[in-house]
Parts: structure tokens; C-alpha cells; sequence
């Protein structure tokens, strides 16, 4: 039973490991690239949550500072995640746009296709 | 001049920056040139300035954004170690730069040479940022910013590989920051902070149970930025990337990329963690001790086996990264000087190889190293940079390459590591192999078909390669500019006076 709790207590780094690693079991293991970043997308959100999740206190409210409150929630995770959503928009588009360019050159999207066209590079 | 000094640590990244975002209006590559070359060498001229005013002080620079106090606000720090890598990066920068003109217009699609520029001058400016930040976080956001550009560089190559490698090396690179990110996520969680001077000294008084996260993100750090500077085995995206990326690219990246995460990994090492938690702790040092001998042997075997010059170059590079590794995983003041130089002396060496390796191309249109027959004569010039560079890599006394071997060797000694002396230099010999294929083909052969029309680079590339070729030995001589600061640095991250 105090196992459950603990697991039950730390729910939300179970999620994040387990997006965590899906997603870079699906880089790894697919060939086709369009997967290959849906799952670099995911491993990417993952660390969104593993910031963000720590960053809410129990009990507080939103950091804006009023005599009627005392415990507040960090506000600094969110900052360095926007910051970070937006490098994740960024690769993701350009991984998409490398992907339209390699199918335009090659005629597929899938690797192994690709290298058996081009040798072994 | 004062108000400007001030200013000095932001404005390195504010000028590439901003030139970035002026190139990308033109549509023209020779005005875009035009203005990278300027932003290159006001770059440069910062860095020396820097550099300069750190020595001259013996303190570092501080530089704070806004009116937010450290920790909460973002730091510039600038001290004698980043000085010398922001000189380095920088150098190479604006070295490149004129060689770039000629051979871009020949290597990228007219209507893309503007986007070169822009995305080179981004590159830059991610790079810089990374040296000179002092916030854990900015550092990861400079990170993807050059990761970004470099890879949107590797792709305007015209060979359809380049797409493909540029795709890879986004997959691995993205994999890498976000290892990075993830270390310094849990590192936040534990301390509170992101100031890396703020974390280290947290860190010094964090509880014991706190140390499982603690070494997680050390562990994480290490994976991503490993993954970034191309250790053996996580190398794989780059002879690739460095073989289909257009040649001044491939030079500026080489001088460059990995130089800087090499940068990051000392810094992470020595400034952040601290001597015990890196290496105390967890078998940091062995693990990269061992994987830096397979990087020297293994990877200058590759090399030796490749046919395409600038793949063959590039697995050296993995090699010499080997050797800086090596420096680092010895952890005392010879070894960790020897690094810091090799870092300097390797990324003139290689950029100066690369850059001759794009006046062969331009003039040859092939890089096979058969196609290379007869090239000492057509292009002795050339060639000769070729071949100093060749002896530097092997590590001839009078070139760059001996001066950190030697202290490597130093550093070994000094752990009484006495195996390890053995194999740099069995490592090296390795080298002589694969530079002598191409020295014995460019000299001792008949001249191929390809090569027989060849006549020497253009002057703007010439130039260039001569400068990195003469830097190369004039640094295996007079150790005073490179050995010093190296030293200095070397110092100061072990804890010593400065």
C-alpha cells in the first residue's frame, strides 16, 4: 500500500517518464520520418510537464501579489516553457520542411527505402 | 569608448543578430555578404577586446540584463575561458568569411545565397551566446538557435544527402538539447536556480538525499552535450552533415560547432558540479577516458578507410575530439590546458583543412581523394596549406597539433597514466596514414583527368586558407597567445589563483 501512495503521490513525473520514453522509443524504433518527429515531438513535451508540474503548489494562486495571500505558485516554469514551446514549434516545422524536400529528392519518406536509392551513407 | 566597453559582452551577440535580420532582406548574396563580412569582424574585434580586457584584469566580466539582479535576472559572464573560445569562434567566423563568397555562388542556388548569409550570422550568434551566457536556460535557447541554423546550413547544400543528413542531425541534435534541457530542469528543481554561478554554489550546500537528482542531471548534461559535440559513439550525425554541407559551412561548423559544446562540457564540469560531484561521485572520468581512446582509434580507422575527403576529415575530427576529451577526463592542470589549447589549435587546423578542401572542390568539382592526383603541381599552394594542416593533425613538433599533444602527454604523466602516452601517439600515427593518402595521391601521381585543368584558388579563398595554414605553425612556435590563457583558464576551473 505505501508504494500505491507513493506512485499515486507522484503521478505526474509516472506521466512524464512515460511520455518521456515513448516518445523516444518512437524516434528510435520507426522508420518513417514523419513518425520519427511525431515522436521527437512528444520526448519534447514531455520536459514541458517535468517543468511545469513542480512549479504548482498546493494551497497557492497565481503569483500576483495581494495581502489576502500568502503562499504563491511559481510563475518561472511557464516563462521557460513558452520559451521553450516555441524552439519545439521551430523544429518540429523545420524537421517537417526537411521531410517535403527529402520525399521531392527521393520519392519516399521511409528510411530504409531511402538508403537502399542512395547506398549506405 | 567607455559607455561602449560596457557593453561589450551583449553587444557580441547583438551584432550577428541583428546582421542576421538585415541580411535576410536582401535578396542579393553579394550585399549579404558584404554585411556578414562586416558583422563577422566587428564580431571579432569585440571578442579580442574582451579577451584583452579579461587578462589585463584578472576579474570577470559581469553583465547584467535590465534592471534584474543576479540570480533572478540573466547574467553575461565573461572570463578568461570564454574569452579565449569567444576569440576562437569568432576568428573563424571572420576568417571564413571571405572564402565564402566565391564559394557559396558556386555551391548554393542563386536564389538561396542571401539565406546562407543570414543563416550563418544566426549560427554565430547562437554560438556566442551559448560561450558568453552565464544562465542555464539562455544557454539551451542559444543552443537550438544554432542548431536551427546549422541544420537549415547543411541542407542548402545541392546534393540531395545533404537534406538527408541535415534531417538526421536534427533527430539527434534535438535529442541532445533536450537531454540538456532535462539536466537543467532537474537541476532547477533541486537548487532553485539557473545563474550557473548561483547553482554551483546552491549545489555545495544541497542535502544528501538531494544527490540522486543531482546526479541524474549530471548524467543527462553530460548525454546531451556529448550528443552535441559528437563523443564516440553518439558521433554518427556528423561526417554526414560535415560532408554535404556546402564547404564554408562545413569549415565555420568545423572550427566551431563542436568547439563550443566541448566549451559547455568543461564549463558544465569544472564550474557548475565542481571537481567531486563530476568526477567523484559517478565514473565520469573513466567513461569518458575510455571513449575517448575508442574516438582516437576507432574513428582514425574510419578515416583512413574513406574515400570522400571531407568524410575522411570529418571522422578525424571525431578523433581529435577524442583527444580533447581525453585532456578533460584527466581533470589536472596539464591535461585540462592541453584541452583547452587542443580545442584552439584543432579548430584552426581542421577549419584551414576544410577551407582547402572547398578550393579543391571549386576548382575540381570532386573531392574523391583519387580525383586528388596531380593536384601538387596544379595547385601547390593549396596543396601546401593541405599538407600543413595534414602534419598538424598528426602532431608534428613546429605545427599547433604538438603543442597540445604535449601537454595531453603531460597530463597523463602526471596521473602516471604512463599507457595512455602510448597510445596518442600510436593514435597519431593512424593520422599520418590517412594524410598520407592524400599527400602521396596529390604528389607522387599522375595527374587525373579531373585535376588536369585545375589552376589555383581565386585569391579571397586563397587568402583565408593561408591565414589558418600560418596560424597553424606560427602556434606550434610561439605557445605565448594560445598556452597562456589556456593555462589561465586552466586554473582558474581547478580552483586555483589565477
Amino acid at each position: 500500500m505505501i508504494v500505491l501512495e507513493e506512485l499515486v503521490a507522484r503521478y505526474n513525473y509516472l506521466i512524464t517518464i512515460f511520455l518521456m520514453v515513448s516518445g523516444l522509443y518512437i524516434v528510435i524504433a520507426h522508420g518513417n520520418m514523419i513518425k520519427k518527429l511525431v515522436g521527437l515531438a512528444l520526448f519534447q513535451t514531455s520536459v514541458y510537464l517535468l517543468y511545469i508540474a513542480p512549479g504548482k503548489i498546493i494551497g497557492g494562486t497565481a503569483p500576483i501579489v495581494d495581502p489576502a495571500y500568502s503562499v504563491y505558485s511559481n510563475p518561472l516554469p511557464h516563462v521557460l516553457i513558452l520559451t521553450a514551446i516555441v524552439v519545439g514549434v521551430a523544429t518540429l516545422a523545420l524537421g517537417l520542411a526537411l521531410v517535403v524536400r527529402i520525399h521531392e529528392a527521393y520519392g519516399t519518406i521511409e528510411e530504409d527505402e531511402i538508403f537502399s536509392k542512395d547506398g549506405e551513407i | 569608448m567607455s559607455s561602449l566597453e560596457a557593453h561589450l559582452p551583449i553587444l557580441q551577440v547583438l551584432v550577428p543578430l541583428v546582421g542576421a535580420l538585415l541580411t535576410s532582406f536582401f535578396r542579393r548574396g553579394v550585399f549579404a555578404w558584404a554585411l556578414a563580412l562586416l558583422a563577422c569582424w566587428a564580431c571579432f574585434v569585440i571578442a579580442v577586446w574582451l579577451l584583452w580586457t579579461v587578462m589585463a584584469s584578472g576579474q570577470p566580466i559581469a553583465y547584467v540584463m535590465g534592471p534584474w539582479s543576479v540570480p533572478q535576472g540573466i547574467e553575461y559572464r565573461v572570463d578568461v575561458l570564454n574569452a579565449f573560445v569567444l576569440v576562437l569562434v569568432t576568428g573563424v567566423g571572420a576568417v571564413v568569411m571571405p572564402f565564402a563568397k566565391r564559394s557559396v555562388a558556386l555551391e548554393v542556388d542563386e536564389h538561396r545565397q542571401a539565406w546562407f548569409y543570414t543563416m550563418y550570422l544566426l549560427c554565430l550568434a547562437g554560438l556566442l551566446g551559448i560561450t558568453v551566457s552565464g544562465d542555464a536556460f539562455n544557454i539551451f535557447v542559444f543552443l537550438e538557435i544554432s542548431s536551427l541554423s546549422t541544420y537549415v546550413l547543411i541542407a542548402l547544400g545541392r546534393h540531395r544527402r545533404g537534406v538527408l543528413a541535415s534531417y538526421q542531425y536534427l533527430i539527434v541534435g534535438t535529442m541532445g538539447a533536450t537531454f540538456y534541457v532535462i539536466g537543467v530542469g532537474l537541476l532547477y528543481l533541486v537548487t532553485g536556480s539557473l545563474n550557473l554561478a548561483d547553482i554551483a554554489s546552491r549545489l555545495g550546500e544541497a542535502p544528501v538525499e538531494f544527490l540522486r537528482p543531482i546526479h541524474a542531471a549530471l548524467a543527462f548534461l553530460i548525454v546531451g552535450i556529448c550528443l552535441k559535440l559528437a563523443l564516440f559513439p553518439l558521433h554518427v550525425w556528423l561526417p554526414n552533415a560535415y560532408a554535404y554541407a556546402p564547404s564554408a559551412a562545413t569549415a565555420f561548423l568545423a572550427g566551431t560547432a563542436t568547439k563550443v559544446a566541448v566549451y559547455l562540457l568543461i564549463r558544465i564540469f569544472f564550474s557548475v558540479f565542481g571537481f567531486s560531484i563530476s568526477f567523484e561521485a559517478l565514473p565520469v572520468a573513466d567513461v569518458l577516458m575510455v571513449l575517448s581512446v575508442a574516438a582516437m582509434f576507432l574513428a582514425s580507422l574510419s578515416a583512413v578507410f574513406e574515400n570522400h575527403g571531407k568524410r575522411m576529415l570529418a571522422y578525424s575530427s571525431v578523433a581529435q575530439i577524442g583527444y580533447i576529451t581525453l585532456g578533460i577526463s584527466l581533470a589536472n592542470q596539464a591535461g585540462l590546458t592541453g584541452s583547452i589549447v587542443h580545442l584552439f589549435n584543432h579548430a584552426i587546423t581542421k577549419a584551414g583543412l576544410f577551407l582547402a578542401l572547398g578550393a579543391v572542390f571549386y576548382r575540381i568539382g570532386s573531392l574523391r581523394i583519387s580525383d586528388f592526383a596531380g593536384l601538387g603541381r596544379k595547385m601547390p599552394l593549396t596543396m601546401a596549406t593541405f599538407v600543413v594542416g595534414g602534419l598538424s593533425l598528426i602532431g608534428v613538433p613546429g605545427t599547433a597539433g604538438f603543442i597540445s599533444k604535449w601537454y595531453l602527454a603531460l597530463g597523463a604523466l602526471e596521473r602516471g597514466y604512463w599507457p595512455l602516452l602510448f597510445l596518442i601517439v600510436i593514435s597519431s600515427v593512424i593520422a599520418i596514414v590517412y594524410v598520407g593518402r592524400v599527400v602521396e595521391a596529390a604528389y607522387f601521381r599522375e595527374t587525373s583527368s579531373r585535376a588536369a585543368e585545375a589552376r589555383e584558388q581565386p585569391l579571397s579563398m586563397l587568402v583565408p586558407t593561408l591565414v589558418l595554414a600560418a596560424a597553424t605553425i606560427y602556434f606550434g612556435i610561439d605557445t605565448r597567445a594560445s598556452v597562456d590563457v589556456a593555462a589561465t583558464a586552466a586554473r582558474m576551473l581547478l580552483g586555483g589563483p589565477q
